[in-house]
Formats: structure tokens, sequence, C-alpha cells
């Protein structure tokens, strides 16, 4: 496959999937100012990107005075490093760099002490050893805070990881002597 | 065929009951501590009705079983974990005599599966045991069927105790304590629930499952069990906001076998409601196949029991 005529890419044989193509959303802030947005996405197309869409929120300033700017684009997915680090080269500012890059989302139930155990510390653990990004959080503690409670967590992660995470999820729960309740994965439920 | 049921628990009677309506004869019925014992026939009904009063099955003493004349033993004895015994030796007495034995004890299957298969090996005769598995549900038939090596995993819910559980405190919103009172006083659950709730009884069909497809290698210190008295109420809360449900799930492959509450979507075959078992069969080239029936009950198992009983050569 490495080497493969279309390719073209020689640090990272595995680096192709089919096609080549990814698509990626990233969030900017741009200065209200005239060329700022045609500067802003030269550096996408300099790194072999293809521009899909721009969203430009001129109505929508934010505290700093900035406009976002939400961009859609596909590239290879071994150079979305490169646009992010050419957008950040030129100045601009970027604020959220490919969330469409998390393909999948899964679903857990935390039981247990959630409050005594530090729940928020046990949510950062999950993104950082699990890699995943907590979207959606719902707690239930009947008991008050210093008994049983649940969390469910909506996690987005890479599609094709999700044996990978659940046992991160798992083992930080033995951790923490929380009950894990995972999502049955594989067969047709 | 004549059968000799050791064990007259709700299994044993059952199977000694429904046997003449498949044309098979009871020859020998014992408990722990007598038997009644004829090579022409025990008077069904009269044992029985000497069992529910109180009484001794008959004058014999279980040992006499074995002396008897019989093609089939079937093990109904209470099932026991480690060295499985004493289903384990009754089995290996039968098959040294050459005789058939058909199994609802899930003991030695589970923690002696190789053993089990040696000693038939040597035997004229042959082991089954449909009925350690989802009682009157056909899932080792269908395996057979579809040959195991064709079977990647299986999958499914095999306790009907924990599933009712589960089920009455995601539409009621109760506590597992709560519920778990309820189940008992309903007879769903026994007076001491433990193995159904922390998970074994599920862990031992799922052994059996993998022993199955795997031919051995399984014991349930192999597999990886939770049970479900850590889950309360709000965490069914918490998974119905989302269109999901959590039910004790067990999962056998080749590789291992793990039982514990899982996630599943609540319009999911396998968030079966209230005492139902289902199983689901993934197979290697016709997808999956789904089983779902009652799990437990004694004419449901004894079922399963006559059926295994007829899929055995002459001797």
């Amino acid at each position: 496959m490495g080497n493969a005529p279309e390719s073209g890419d020689e640090d990272d044989p595995d680096a192709e999937t089919d096609g080549g193509l990814r698509a990626y959303t990233v969030r900017l802030e741009l200065v209200d100012e005239p060329g700022e947005l045609l500067r802003a996405l030269a550096p996408i197309a300099d790194n072999g990107g293809n521009l899909l869409s721009i969203h430009h929120e001129r109505g929508n300033i934010t505290p700093r005075g900035h406009i976002p700017v939400e961009v859609d684009f596909e590239c290879p997915p071994d150079r979305f490093d490169d646009v992010v680090e050419g957008l950040r080269d030129a100045g601009v500012n970027v604020i959220q760099a490919g969330a469409e890059h998390y393909g999948e989302a899964v679903n857990v139930v935390l039981v247990g002490n959630l409050v005594e155990t530090d729940l928020s510390n046990t949510l950062s653990r999950i993104e950082d050893e699990a890699d995943a990004v907590v979207q959606d959080l719902s707690l239930a503690a009947p008991e008050g805070t210093d008994g049983i409670s649940s969390a469910r967590a909506r996690l987005a992660i890479d599609s094709g990881r999700s044996g990978d995470v659940l046992a991160a999820i798992r083992s930080i729960g033995t951790d923490k002597e929380l009950t894990v309740v995972e999502p049955l994965l594989g067969g047709e439920a | 065929m004549r059968l000799a049921i050791l064990g007259a628990g709700d299994v044993g009677r059952s199977v000694a009951d429904l046997a003449g309506e498949y044309d098979h004869e009871v020859v020998a019925l014992a408990d722990s501590t007598s038997a009644a014992v004829d090579p022409d026939g025990i008077a069904v009904a009269d044992v029985l009705e000497r069992k529910a009063g109180g009484d001794p099955l008959g004058t014999g003493s279980p040992d006499d079983v074995f002396d008897t004349d019989y093609d089939v033993l079937v093990e109904a004895t209470p099932t026991t974990l480690g060295d499985a015994e004493p289903g384990f030796t009754h089995v290996q007495r039968a098959l040294e005599a050459d005789r058939h034995v058909v199994l609802a004890n899930k003991g030695p299957v589970a923690e002696r599966y190789e053993e089990l298969r040696a000693l038939e090996a040597d035997s004229a005769g042959s082991i089954r045991f449909e009925a350690t598995v989802g009682g009157a549900i056909p899932v080792l038939s269908t395996i057979e069927d579809c040959t195991p090596q064709a079977v990647t995993a299986v999958r499914g819910v095999l306790n009907g105790t924990a599933n009712f559980i589960l089920t009455r405190m995601a539409a009621e919103g109760l506590d597992y304590e709560h519920v778990l009172g309820e189940a008992q006083d309903l007879g769903v659950a026994e007076a001491d629930p433990t193995f159904d709730v922390d998970g074994t009884d599920a862990a031992l069909k799922f052994v059996i499952l993998a022993n199955v497809l795997a031919d051995g290698g399984f014991s349930l210190a192999d597999a990886t069990v939770e049970g479900i008295q850590s889950i309360p109420g709000s965490a069914l809360d918490l998974a119905a906001e989302d269109g999901r449900t959590i039910r004790l799930i067990g999962e056998a492959t080749r590789d291992g076998v793990r039982v514990g509450p899982r996630l599943v979507p609540e319009n999911a075959a396998l968030a079966v409601t209230g005492t139902r078992n289902i199983v689901q069969i993934e197979t290697r080239h016709a997808g999956s196949l789904h089983s779902s029936g009652r799990g437990a009950g004694g004419p449901e198992t004894a079922t399963a029991v006559l059926s295994d009983v007829g899929r055995l050569p002459p001797l």
C-alpha cells in the first residue's frame, strides 16, 4: 500500500484511508478587518485542504470583539495537523479544531459515590486516559450528594476505538470504585 | 428409554411426571436421602405424592439407583461450584457403566467440561446438557445444528430473576432492595437470591456456552462477572432519557466469558422484560439468530431434558 503511486506519502504509509480525504471543521476567531477572512483561508488551501463551506457569523461578535467563523474542509487525515499549525503560524486564532474528527458516540452510566470521588476529575480522566470528549452529562443524585448517585455521559470518540475507550473507562471505574455500565457492542442488540 | 433420575427438585419431579408423554419409562427417582427404584417402572404419581407429603420417595437408598438397569441417567441435583460434586461423580459412574447422561445440573459442565468429555470418549454412553442453558429455549441444539465452528459469539439474558428486577426497577422507578423484596414475595426470586443477582448463575451458563464453542477451556474462574446489586433506580432513569435500558447481559466467545449490567436500546431484541430469557447466536454465515422463552421452571426445564433424551442414540 505504501508504494501506491497516488499515495505520495512517504512518512506515514498507513495514513491513506479510502480516498484519503476526511471532513473537518475548524472554528476561528478573526479580527474585524478587511482581508482578514481571505488571509485565514490561505493556510488551509496551502496545506492541501479543500474548502467545503464557510460560515461567517458577522452578527455574532465575541466578547473580545472578534468575529467567529466556522470553516468546513476536507483533507488527508495526516495533513490536518499541518493545516491547524499553518493557521496558527499565520496568527489566526483557532478556538476549536477537528470536532468532526470524532466519529462515534458511546453512552456510559457511572454509579457510585460520584461526588465524593470527584466527578469532575473522573470526567477529565475519561477525556485524557480514554481519549474521549464528554458531549453531554446528566446526573441523578436522589440520595443527595453524599450518597450513591448515577451519571450518564455521552462520549464522542474516534471511530473504531470503542473497545479501547471502554477498557480505559473500566479501569478508571475500578480505581475509583465506581460501577461502569457499558453499552453492549457487537451483534445486533 | 429407561430413565434414572437423580434429584427430586422441581426439575427432577417434572421429568418424572412428563416422561410418560414422551414414551420413556422412569425406573428410579432419588433425592439426597432416599430412592424409589423399580426395574419395571416406578409408579410416578404415587412417588411424587409421597414426596409432596414429606415422606421418603421409596425404600431404597440413593445409591441403589446405579444398580438398577437404566439407559439414561438424568442428573438434576442442585448445581454446585468448584469440584461440582456430587453431580460430577454421578455422571462419572453412569458413563463408566456405559450409560447415557442428560444433565440439568450446570456444575459439572461449567466447572469440569474437559474431564466430562474425556469420560464420555471412553464410554459407550454420551452426555447432553440442553437444560443447563436457558431452560426451555433450544440454545445448545441450535448451536449444534449450526455447528459450533460457525458460531462466533452468544450473547443474551439468561437469568430471569435479575431481568425481572431490572424490568420492574425501570418501569416503576423503584430501587433494587424494594423490587427484590417484591420478587421474593412473588416467588420469582429465591430466599437467597445471591447467585441470580450477583451474575454467578448467568455466568455458569455462558461458561458452558464458551466450552461448547471452544471445545472446553473455561470454568467459572475464567469469567468476568458483575452483578446488578449496585445498580440504583436512578441509573435506569438516566438510561431511559436516552432511549436505553440496563440488562444483565452475558457474552460468550472463544476468547472468554463476560457477564455484567450493560446498556442496551429499550427496543432491542435483547431487552426482554420480566422473567423472560433470550439468546442471540451470532453466526459466521447467517447473521444473528434470536431465541427467546422461559429460562427456568420445572416443566420448562424438563422439556429440555426430555428433548435431549430423544436425541440420544440407542445403546
